[in-house]
This record gives structure tokens, C-alpha cells and sequence, in this order.
């Protein structure tokens, strides 16, 4: 008995991309083992360490607490899609180089997600803010520290005030 | 903190601000992880795992998982134990055996039983749940000093005892010091269980080629002689496996030490002829994975003067390591190099004690257990200072090994190279205000609150020597402990250096370039840094140890040196001049005083390629250069009464930090945070910083949050990340980082080892903090981690009193 | 850490659903943001035959705020739910109570019934729902509903939902008091983690500062988040003195049978509770004087 396939269409970093999936496949494993995206790493696979986050429509989610065929319609952004048009780092993962913002580079799709997530929002988090944000994703090299200066000073470049 | 654009050591590149080579691919999500390993035909491994912690396996049944669509194979202990040999174990005890596959008797809850290959994880998950294993529970143990006892209930009966490991050392007059000394003080300390636990968990995949008869090994591996240890297991020659360290590993911190997982997959990829991969998911990595760290008990004694000299120490170290053993026990074996600290004490005695438990095993964790005896030894400054009345600091600075008192030998044997420990410690008081911290903190209290300041001053030994192996098992005489580097100028002038490990962040590209970069004089950024296969390779021992900015370090430097020494020979053969007459620069030589008279960096690497004409006699074509060496002061053997240089650097940290806790919650907070630091010459600041504030997350997380708990089924009950804590962004509040810098004299730039900076120092300086906090009710906690539970469970006992 | 196989289907409509599940009865789960149920699928505790996905139903996601109530569609999003100025200015204790809920990625995706229905014991809506006595509206292909907060919870991570049966709306009382205010807090391990124990609280006061209603609970000290309505009534015409805040705080927490696990134990737990209830007492009350 083999399980049942589901036609999936989702656009994924601006490009429309259709598969056919198990009803269990997770988003995250469709990104990694259909798409080849392996930016979007798994940690835990129950939700608490945000390795995997994604962006839905906009807004970071955990695509390890959804099935591929949940997000079937929608718009899905990864690491992969945070470059520039021209391939060029975008101010915020230029920032994490330039501050040291990680390490192993493990968590780093899911704190950029998480981080660039907040930047749209709110252009010019506080100190708390930016840890609210990131608040659900771990990180085991870093302690936090040149994670959060690597958002504030994309925060400034954005806003004109650093280089 | 903001790093210097040039460098504050007056060096071209090491010391100044550099971005790292490694973070374009990670920010871009172009790393490649052992996980991201895509290989055709790629066949997925789920595990059955013991639902006891000790039982016999009376039978397994595999019928209906073998007949699921899409497996492909089940593997048991039967068929694995008999085709492959037991891993290795480093002290004496040939009995405990060990596979991957358990086979006959369980000895952990957790532990693997039965291996089923698919063409998905999903189908290998769905099969391993019709696997029908029938047990006979068997009693269990879990706790050390009730294994010690109780000789009836033994993990490995052949073995008979569940002690793997009991010495006593004594190293001076220990004694004699005990009995003139003024005072005496006894206490336990407990240092519970935790690990590094790093977001990735362990996987692998394996390929076995019939053809080249080379077996491919893609892993996200953090281990010395890994590929020796696989080939043994596997029955094959060490060049018919192959390791290729070009993954990526997510975090590491010293436990990604998955050969048992490895052999598995190795042997299954040759069964099948199927490329076969395993990835830890995390119940399996939490519970299975055998990554716990030390698990330790000790028994503190001190002896000193009323003017706070202590004169002595006893300590009695119990480290429970499970269910198995590979190098654990030699996590008892380490802190011997740093025993008393960055202290002056006179005689220490030791007696480290490693017992088997029906836990998930342990293995080697960050600092390979310097952290928990720091802890403890931090904690004994703090009571002698309660037992005296005197100031804490006083008590440190009292015995903290004065600057001019360097190179200093330890009782135990080890020398420490240098250090000014009572610079740093005065600079991070004043970067903290120290006297205005001690107000508020009295403020606090006033208003009420518990509050409370807590210091550490601890060493981190560096530059990973294993000279623990021989102290601790008299049958192991490695003493040889290299690490190499091979720097190759092509035929373009392109610069590549060839390192023989894998990295899990420590930025050994940045490294590697940025000394060769110093060495020849030329731009780190244009510098390519690649990591050969293990059949490729020159030895290393991989980054263990907080060894790599020092070997890694130094052999690059060695082999740079060699290239550079190579081309002023061809210019002076070409100038008919001695070498002595030439000047190098950016690559370039030319006759000092003679700019004319000039051969450039193209030129020299050209006469190597292509112009032997044009080369000196004896003087090897193509200009690469390899440079193999052995640990600074490494290389001996132990003394008949324990004595022995372990580590050859020792770099220092201090830290001041302050807690509140709020009395009607139990709920603490840590509100200021700084660490001083002294590491020698930083080769890139960015990264010693990066891997502080990441150490001190890591101490933070083990005083406070993480801890492996056990039921009384012997059951691991923190086995999800919902119960294993590790902290967030919420938990680490901001630090800040002192530098100084007392350069090592035995190594090529000054620099000492950092990588398990801030883990060492952090845990005790907020128990400590917590216990100043706690000090007005009278009472104090000495088990780590310090829950909100533990805490509120002392201020209970203080209100019963 | 892979789920076991099941069965999807999107469900375009309430009717559509309730059909699935009355056509598949225990073999099916609904699904909305998942947050609680994925894991537990990972895990392997649940392994339903059927998802019914009924996140995309437009007619599950509304706020509307009218004079008693503010009844929203249960698939409203958490995030939706922090972010909306207006739902916090007629239930402010949402807000507060989601500050503590999770972290941004699970808010984002996690919705109000999803909560509501997982009924974990220290969740901070179900302590929300209690406290406010919201009402749940149930669907079933014959048949609707509607019942108290008080009758919902049945135990831990149970609840009266029938299988049929699927929560299609919140209404959460808005007090029509103008001074009124509330507190939310909570002691957990980690900031984002379910409580050890949580406290909320709703206070009204008259000119004079004297109680005129108030309505508390705990979370995370019973099978279910308990409310504690009889006990709160003696705070009205008081102006929460001290002792009196002590006292019923104390015999609140004095009812409650906590359990213990690897964080707390059954007396932390019990301890925690009386304090955080005197706290969003004293805090709801404080907020309610300073109100208008």
C-alpha cells in the first residue's frame, strides 16, 4: 500500500514551484529533499528551536510544525531568497559577516529569517525587541551577543546611518 | 565589542579586524552540512531503541518491518557484533565492549537495538515501529556512588565492577600542609548533567565503491582519529575509508563523536551496496546519541591559613559515565593539567573515580571537564572566603599566582606558560565599577530583593595535548599528539593551504589564511583554505583541547615559513647572495639597499614552477611545503608518582557577574555580566569573542537550565527540547569582554587557545552569584544546574531554620 | 521524528468540515495552525487517519467587538490577536496574556481555538478563557452549541469537544465597567515556555476605588486552568487590602492539587500560585484605579 500523493503548487523565493508529496511531509523536508533549498536547516523537528524557520506570506514560521500541504497557494521565502536580485548579500546577511553574527552557521538561515522578519516590520527595534524576535531561535555558538549586534547594525545601515 | 581595524600586536593581519572566510556560504544558506550530502539512491536509517534502561533481549522479530514496501534491510546485534570489532576504549578495561547494535543485554534506555534501511526516514520509522523486541528487564543503576556499592547490579558483569577508573594522586606534601595548616573545610559539590548540545544533531552518510573499494564517509564529525577508529571497527585497511571533512559541521563544542554511528552506517553501506545515511533526529541524538557530558561529584577539602593562603586540596572527583566507555573517563584525566587553578597551592591530592551507570554514555563535552572542576574549585574559594570572613577577591588575590612568578609549575607537573592574572582581574572590575555593583547590590537588598555578586577566576589549558591517556591508562603510551598544515603556491601564485579536520565554527579557514597571509606577506582574502579528505590529508587531531589556533595555527605558520625561506633561497641562488643579504617583502625579494635588483612574487614562483634552470642545487620544484609538529612541551611521559605536562598553554578568564532573584518567585536574573580575558594574541578577535560570549551562554545554560534528568525507571526525562533548556536570547543577558593579552612564550605568535572560553568560567561565577545572593538567609546550593525549584527549595530550608 | 502516514483534506467551508469529521468521527483530527498538534504527530502520540485542514475557512476568521462580547472566529491568528488595538482596549487580558505565548514564529501560525481545544494545563488562553468565562461555540454537521469555559475544560488536554465537533467561534466578555483593569503573569523556565505556574486577573472599581468585580485564575496548579469566581467575590467592596488580597490568593492556591515534574514541584507549584494571583490581583486592581 503506498501512501497518497498531493498535487502541491507553492511559490517559493518568487518562483512558483509544484511537487507531489505525502500528506506527512513536512514543509521543511519539501524545501530540503524536493527543492534542493538546504539553506533551511532542521534542529529539533518539534518546534522549539527555530532552526527551520521560513517565511509564510511574510511572516516567519516553522516549517518543521507544517505539512508541505498546508502551505500549498501560499508564498514561502527561505535563506535562498534573501539575497538581493543580483546575488549581492542584502544589508542584513552583509551585517552578520561584518558583526560576527554567527559561527557554525547552523541557525543562522532561521535567526536571519527571524531578524529580516522584524527589520520589515520595524525598522528601528530596540535592544528587547530584537531579542523578543529572536527570542525562538536557539543558538548554541553565539550567546546571543554579535547576533544582536548584527541586527542593530543593519537596523542603522538601513536607515542611512552606518556603512 | 568593536574589534581594532589594525592590529593591536603590531602584526600585518593577526589582531586586526577580518571578516571570515566561512560566513558568505553560511548567510546565503550554501553551507553543506552532512544532511545537505545528496547522493543517488541515498537509502535512510531509523533506529529501535531500548525501552529499558537495563534488560536481556530475548528475541527480535523483523518479519513485518521487513515486508513493509521500500525497506531494504533490518539489521540486529547478532549480525553487526559478528561482522565488526568493539570501538576502542582508552583506559584499561577490555571487557566493556561496545557496538552500535546492542546485542543480547541492553544497559541504557535509549539504547540502540535494531537498524531498519528504507527509501525514506519516514518508511525506516514506520518499520521500526513493527519491530517486536521481547526484553527481561534486569535491575539498574543510575545513580554512581549507589554503582559503586552495589556490586550485585553491574552494567558490564564481565567486567566486574562498575568502576572503570580509580587512582589517587598525590602530588606534594599534602599531608604535612593539612596538618599545619589554620583551618579546614569540607563540601560537596555536584555537577549535574548537561552537554553542548548543538542545533544540528549527528548525521552521516557512507558510500562503499566496489570498484576503488573505498569506502566515502560525508559526517558532521568533531573527533580525533576518527577514520582510523571507523576502518578498525570496519575490518578495513585505514586507506580504504575515506572521511571528507569538507562538511560543514552545525556546532560541535566537542560531542559530535558519532563513530558508532558511523560504523553502522559504514557497515550497512557495504551490506547493501546502497548509499546509506543516518541523521540523528533529536529524541534519538538526546537519548542515543551518547553525548552527555560530565555527570561528577566532588568531594572538596581545603586546608588553609587565616590569612586565606591556601595550602592544600583534596579532591575526590565520582564521574558518572553511563553505559559505555570511550574516551569519558579521560574527562577526569584533563583537569589534572589545571588542578589547582590559577592558583599558588603547594600539594593537591586527586582521586578521580569513573563509574558505569545504566545512563546514556557520556562523551567528551566542552573543556572535557576542566568546567565542572573549575566550578568546584571556584566554589571552595568562595567558602574558605565565608569560613574566614574575608572578602572573595581578597582570598583570590591572596593565591592567584603573582605575574612574576611565571613559567610556574604545578604540583600535578604541569608548567603554566604566562599570564598577569591580576591585570585582568583588576580591569574587569573596573569595567564593571566594581564598588558601585556592590551598592546596588546592597540596594537591592534593602528593597528587599536577593541579590548577589558572583566571581570566577579559572584557566582554560590549551593546545590539546593527551598526555591524560598515559597518566591515566599505564598500557597507552601516545604521547604524539600533532597537527599539520600544507601551504601550496600554484603555478598562477594563488596561495591554498591544505588542513587535514573539519570545522564546526571555529573558523579554521579564517585562521589558516590569516597566518599564512602574516607569514608570506600577502592578502589572507586571496588565500584558499581547504579541507583534504582523510586520504589526503596530513595528520591532525582535530579541534579538540582549545588546540587549533596553536597547532593549526602554528603548523601553517611552520609550512608559510618554509615557502618563504624557499623563495628567498631561489633569489639569492639567482643573485648569487646569501639569503641574509635579502629582503622580503610582500612577497617580493630583493638586494637590501638594491630595489632595482628585484625578483617578484610571479617571477620566484615561476623559476619553482617551470625554470629549474634557474633553481638552487637540492632545492625541491613546486612550491608547496608541508609542516608536521607535536603540542609544545608535549611528548613525555608521566613520572612513576603522577607527575606530567598536560596542556602547554593556559589562558585566563575572569568573571564578575550579578544576579537578582526575586524572593516570592524564585525566579533569578542576571543582570550584568562581564568576563575578562586573556588568551594571549587573539589571530581574529571577532572569533575569541564570538566563542566567549558563546561559552558563557553554554555556563549560563549549565548553572541554571540544562540538565539530563533520570526517573527512578532509569528513563531519561528531559529528553525533548520542551525539558532540555536551552537558553534563548531572553535568558543570555548582554556581556562584555575585557581583553588583555600576556603572550605565550612557547608558541609561534603568542597565542593561546580559546575555544572553550567562557564555558569555563561561567557556570561557577553564577553559582557563586546565586549563593552570594542566597547568603543573607544562611544557606547556600552546591548542585548545579540551579533550578528556579532548587533555589526556591533553599530559601524554604533558610525559612525552616 | 517523522509523522505517520495520514490522509489531508482542505475543508472550504464550516459545513465541509463538520462533514469530514462526522464522515471520519475519531479517525480525524481538525488541523488550523498546528503548533500543538504537529509535534505530537512528530512524536508519534497522535496519529489520526484524517487532517481536516480548516485554516483556510474564511468564516473561522473574524474579530468583531460588540457591547458584551468580542467574539472572534476560532482560526484567528494569535498574532492577529496581539496586534489588534482595538480587541485590547475592549479585552486587554488577550493581549497581556499573549505576550507570554510561544514566540513570533508559533504566534504567527498558532490560532485561538487551536489553543483553546489542546487544553494544555498551563496555556495561557485557557487560563484567559477561564478567568473571563468565555463561551465556545461548537459545530457538528446537525447541530450547534455553545458552553462555558467552566464546562469545556473537562482535564488535562481534554475538553467536552465531541469528535463530530469542531470550535467555530470565541466570545470573550467585555466588561462594560470603565474602570477596569487586568494582569497576566507567569513564572516559567524560559521566557516562550508553557508556565509553571500563571496567574490572570480582571478587576473592576468604582469611584472610590472599591472593587465592584473581579474575576481571577490560575494556571498550570491543576488539570485544568482554574477560576475562581466564589473566591473573587469577596473582593468586592474591598479596596484589596493587603491581607485580604493574602488571604484569598492563599485559599486559591490552597484549593488547587498541582502535580510535580522535572521543573517544579507540587509545593513550588502551589507556593508560585498563591503569590501570582495576589500579584494580577494587585496589579489588575492598580491598573483598574489608574484607568480613565
Amino acid at each position: 500500500m503506498s501512501e497518497r500523493l498531493y498535487a502541491i503548487a507553492i511559490e517559493v523565493n518568487g518562483t512558483k514551484r509544484t511537487g507531489q508529496v505525502t500528506a506527512r511531509t513536512s514543509l521543511v523536508d519539501w524545501l530540503r529533499e524536493h527543492l534542493n533549498l538546504t539553506g533551511t536547516h532542521v534542529g529539533c523537528e518539534h518546534g522549539i528551536c527555530g532552526a527551520c524557520s521560513v517565511m509564510l506570506d511574510g511572516a516567519p514560521v516553522r516549517s518543521c510544525l507544517m505539512y508541505a500541504v498546508q502551505a500549498d497557494g501560499h508564498r514561502v521565502t527561505t535563506v535562498e531568497g534573501l539575497a538581493r536580485p543580483d546575488g549581492q548579500l542584502s544589508v542584513l546577511q552583509d551585517s552578520f559577516c561584518e558583526a560576527h553574527g554567527l559561527q557554525c552557521g547552523y541557525c543562522t538561515p532561521g535567526m536571519l529569517i527571524a531578524a529580516q522578519a522584524l527589520l520589515d516590520e520595524n525598522p528601528r527595534p530596540s535592544e528587547h525587541e530584537i531579542r523578543d524576535a529572536i527570542g525562538g531561535n536557539l543558538c548554541r555558538c553565539t550567546g546571543y551577543q554579535q547576533i544582536v549586534e548584527a541586527i542593530e547594525l543593519a537596523a542603522r545601515r538601513m536607515a542611512g546611518e552606518a556603512e | 565589542m568593536s574589534t581594532p581595524q589594525t592590529s593591536p600586536y603590531g602584526f600585518r593581519y593577526i589582531g586586526a579586524k577580518r571578516r571570515t572566510k566561512e560566513h558568505p556560504r553560511f548567510v546565503t544558506g550554501r553551507g553543506r552540512y552532512a544532511a545537505d550530502i545528496a547522493l543517488p539512491g541515498l537509502k535512510h536509517v531509523a533506529l529501535v531503541a531500548s525501552p529499558h534502561a537495563s534488560a536481556k533481549i530475548l528475541s527480535i522479530c523483523s518479519e513485518a518491518a521487513r515486508a513493509v514496501p521500500g525497506v531494504h534491510y533490518v539489521l540486529t546485534g547478532d549480525e553487526f557484533c559478528a561482522a565488526t570489532d568493539s570501538l576502542p576504549i582508552g583506559v584499561d578495561a577490555p571487557k566493556v565492549t561496545r557496538w552500535a547494535l546492542a546485542r543480547e543485554r541492553v544497559r541504557y534506555a535509549g539504547e540502540w537495538v535494531a537498524a531498519v534501511v528504507a527509501d525514506t526516514r519516514a518508511l525506516a520509522e514506520d518499520a521500526a515501529e513493527l519491530i517486536e523486541v521481547e526484553y527481561e528487564p534486569l535491575p539498574h543503576v543510575t545513580d554512581a556512588e549507589q554503582a559503586i556499592a552495589n556490586t550485585d547490579t553491574l552494567v558490564h558483569p564481565a567486567h566486574g565492577s562498575n568502576v572503570i577508573l580509580h587512582r589517587n594522586f598525590v602530588w606534594g606534601p599534602v599531608e604535612a600542609e593539612f596538618a599545619n595548616a589554620d583551618h579546614r573545610l569540607s563540601f560537596r559539590a555536584t555537577w549535574n548533567r548537561n552537554a553542548t548540545v548543538p542545533i544540528e544533531t549527528f548525521a552521516v552518510a557512507a558510500q562503499w565503491n566496489p570498484a576503488t573499494e573505498i569506502l566515502d564517509i560525508w559526517a558532521s564529525i568533531q573527533m580525533p582519529k576518527y577514520p582510523d577508529q571507523a576502518a578498525r571497527a570496519l575490518r578495513l585497511p585505514g586507506n580504504a575509508v575515506r572521511v571528507h571533512y569538507d562538511v560543514d559541521v552545525g556546532g560541535s563544542y566537542g560531542v559530535k563523536r558519532g563513530i558508532k554511528h558511523t560504523v553502522l552506517v559504514g557497515y550497512l553501506a557495504r551490506r547493501l551496496g546502497m548509499p546509506v545515511r543516518l541523521i540523528e533526529d533529536r529524541l534519538e541524538n538526546m537519548r542515543g546519541g551518547d553525548m552527555h557530558g560530565p555527570d561528577r561529584t566532588f568531594d572538596m577539602t581545603a586546608a588553609f591559613d587565616g590569612d586565606g593562603t591556601i595550602r592544600a586540596l583534596k579532591i575526590r572527583a565520582i564521574d558518572n559515565v553511563g553505559a559505555y566507555a570511550g574516551r569519558a573517563p579521560f574527562q577526569l584525566g584533563k583537569p589534572v593539567s589545571a588542578i589547582c587553578g590559577p592558583y599558588a597551592v603547594k600539594a593537591v591530592a586527586y582521586e578521580p573515580v569513573s563509574v558505569m551507570t545504566n545512563k546514556t554514555p557520556q562523551e567528551a563535552v566542552r573543556g572535557f571537564g576542566q568546567a565542572p572542576t573549575n566550578f568546584a574549585l571556584e566554589r571552595t574559594m568562595d567558602r574558605v572566603a565565608r569560613h574566614l570572613n574575608m572578602d572573595r577577591l581578597a582570598v583570590r588575590q591572596k593565591n592567584l599566582i603573582r605575574k612574576d612568578q611565571f613559567p610556574y609549575t604545578i604540583p600535578s607537573g604541569s608548567t603554566y606558560d604566562s599570564g598577569d592574572y591580576q591585570t585582568v582581574l583588576d580591569k574587569a572590575l573596573a569595567a564593571i565599577d566594581y564598588p558601585a555593583l556592590v551598592k546596588q547590590r546592597d540596594a537591592a537588598r534593602e528593597n528587599g530583593r536577593l541579590a548577589g555578586i558572583g566571581i570566577s577566576t579559572c584557566l582554560e589549558p590549551s593546545g590539546g595535548n593527551s598526555a591524560f591517556e598515559p597518566l591515566l591508562n599505564p598500557k597507552n603510551e601516545t604521547t604524539t599528539w600533532m597537527d599539520s598544515c600544507l601551504v601550496r603556491i600554484d603555478l598562477s601564485g594563488a596561495i591554498t593551504g591544505i588542513m587535514g579536520t573539519s570545522s564546526s565554527g571555529q573558523g579554521h579557514e579564517t585562521l589558516v589564511s590569516t597566518v599564512i597571509g602574516e607569514v608570506l606577506e600577502r592578502d589572507p582574502a586571496t588565500i584558499r583554505v581547504i579541507h583534504a579528505d582523510s586520504l589526503q590529508a596530513l595528520p591532525s587531531n582535530s579541534p579538540v583541547g582549545s588546540r587549533m589556533a596553536i597547532m593549526l595555527g602554528g603548523a601553517a605558520a611552520g609550512a608559510a615559513r618554509q615557502i618563504k625561506e624557499t623563495l628567498l633561497a631561489i633569489a639569492a641562488h639567482n643573485f648569487e647572495c646569501e639569503k641574509e643579504d635579502l629582503d622580503y617583502r610582500d612577497g617580493n625579494v630583493n638586494l637590501k639597499g638594491v630595489p632595482d635588483k628585484m625578483l617578484s612574487w610571479d617571477q620566484l614562483v615561476e623559476i619553482a614552477h617551470r625554470k629549474f634552470h634557474a633553481m638552487p642545487a637540492g632545492v625541491e620544484p613546486g612550491l608547496q611545503a608541508k609542516f608536521v609538529w607535536e603540542v609544545p612541551t608535549g611528548g613525555g611521559l608521566p613520572t612513576p608518582d603522577g607527575r606530567i605536562q598536560i596542556y602547554p598553554c593556559y589562558a585566563f578568564e575572569c568573571h564578575i557577574v550579578y544576579v537578582e532573584i526575586d524572593p516570592d518567585t524564585a525566579q533569578p536574573e542576571i543582570k550584568r555580566y562581564v568576563c575578562g580575558h586573556d588568551c594571549g594574541v587573539m589571530i581574529n578577535p571577532d572569533i575569541v569573542h564570538g566563542m566567549t560570549y558563546g561559552g558563557i551562554a553554554h555556563g549560563i545554560g549549565a548553572a541554571l537550565y540544562e540538565q539530563f534528568t533520570y526517573d527512578d525507571n532509569g528513563q531519561l526525562t528531559s529528553g525533548t527540547f520542551m525539558d532540555y533548556l536551552i537558553p534563548s536570547a531572553h535568558e543570555i543577558p548582554p556581556v562584555k569582554i575585557v581583553d588583555h593579552c600576556t603572550p605565550s612564550p612557547i608558541t609561534t605568535f603568542g597565542q593561546k587557545g580559546s575555544g572553550e572560553a567562557g564555558y569555563l568560567g561561567a557556570p561557577a561565577a553564577v553559582a557563586n552569584a546565586i549563593n552570594d545572593a542566597l547568603a543573607p538567609l544562611h544557606v547556600e546550593v552546591n548542585t548545579l544546574p540551579i533550578s528556579h525549584l532548587a533555589i526556591w527549595e533553599t530559601i524554604e530550608k533558610a525559612k525552616r531554620q | 521524528m517523522k509523522s505517520p502516514p495520514f490522509e489531508y483534506a482542505r475543508a472550504a467551508s464550516i459545513e465541509e468540515a463538520c462533514a469530514f469529521i462526522a464522515q471520519h468521527g475519531d479517525d480525524a483530527k481538525l488541523i488550523a495552525g498546528g503548533q500543538s498538534l504537529v509535534p505530537m504527530m512528530a512524536f508519534r502520540l497522535l496519529r489520526p487517519g484524517w487532517l481536516i485542514d480548516i485554516d483556510a475557512i474564511p468564516a473561522l476568521k473574524y474579530v468583531a467587538i460588540e457591547t458584551d462580547a468580542a467574539r472572534m472566529g476560532a482560526c484567528t491568528r494569535q498574532c492577529d490577536i496581539q496586534h489588534d488595538d482595538v480587541l485590547a482596549a475592549a479585552v486587554p487580558l488577550l493581549r497581556q496574556a499573549l505576550a507570554h505565548v510561544g514566540h513570533v514564529q508559533t504566534r504567527n501560525r498558532g490560532t485561538a481555538g487551536g489553543s483553546l481545544v489542546h487544553a494544555d494545563p498551563s496555556a495561557e488562553l485557557p487560563l484567559t478563557a477561564q478567568v473571563l468565562e468565555a463561551r465556545m461555540v461548537l459545530r457538528s454537521h446537525s447541530d450547534t452549541r455553545t458552553l462555558p469555559a467552566a464546562s469545556f475544560f473537562e482535564g488535562a488536554m481534554t475538553t467536552a469537544v465531541r469528535p463530530d465537533e469542531c470550535v467555530v467561534e470565541i466570545q470573550w466578555p467585555v466588561w462594560r465597567e470603565k474602570k477596569t483593569g487586568s494582569a497576566f503573569t507567569e513564572i516559567s523556565r524560559r521566557h516562550g515556555d508553557f508556565a509553571i505556574v500563571a496567574a490572570a486577573a480582571q478587576v473592576a472599581v468604582d469611584d472610590d476605588a472599591r472593587c465592584t468585580r473581579a474575576a481571577f485564575g490560575i494556571g498550570g496548579a491543576a488539570p485544568t486552568p482554574a477560576a475562581f469566581p466564589d473566591l473573587a467575590k469577596r473582593l468586592v467592596g474591598t479596596r484589596l487590602e493587603k491581607e485580604t488580597l493574602r488571604d484569598v490568593a492563599h485559599d486559591a492556591a490552597a484549593t488547587l492539587e498541582p502535580g510535580s515534574d522535572i521543573h517544579a514541584s507540587a509545593g513550588y507549584r502551589r507556593h508560585l500560585a498563591g503569590v501570582l494571583a495576589a500579584r494580577v490581583l494587585q496589579s489588575a486592581y492598580d491598573a483598574a484605579r489608574a484607568a480613565r
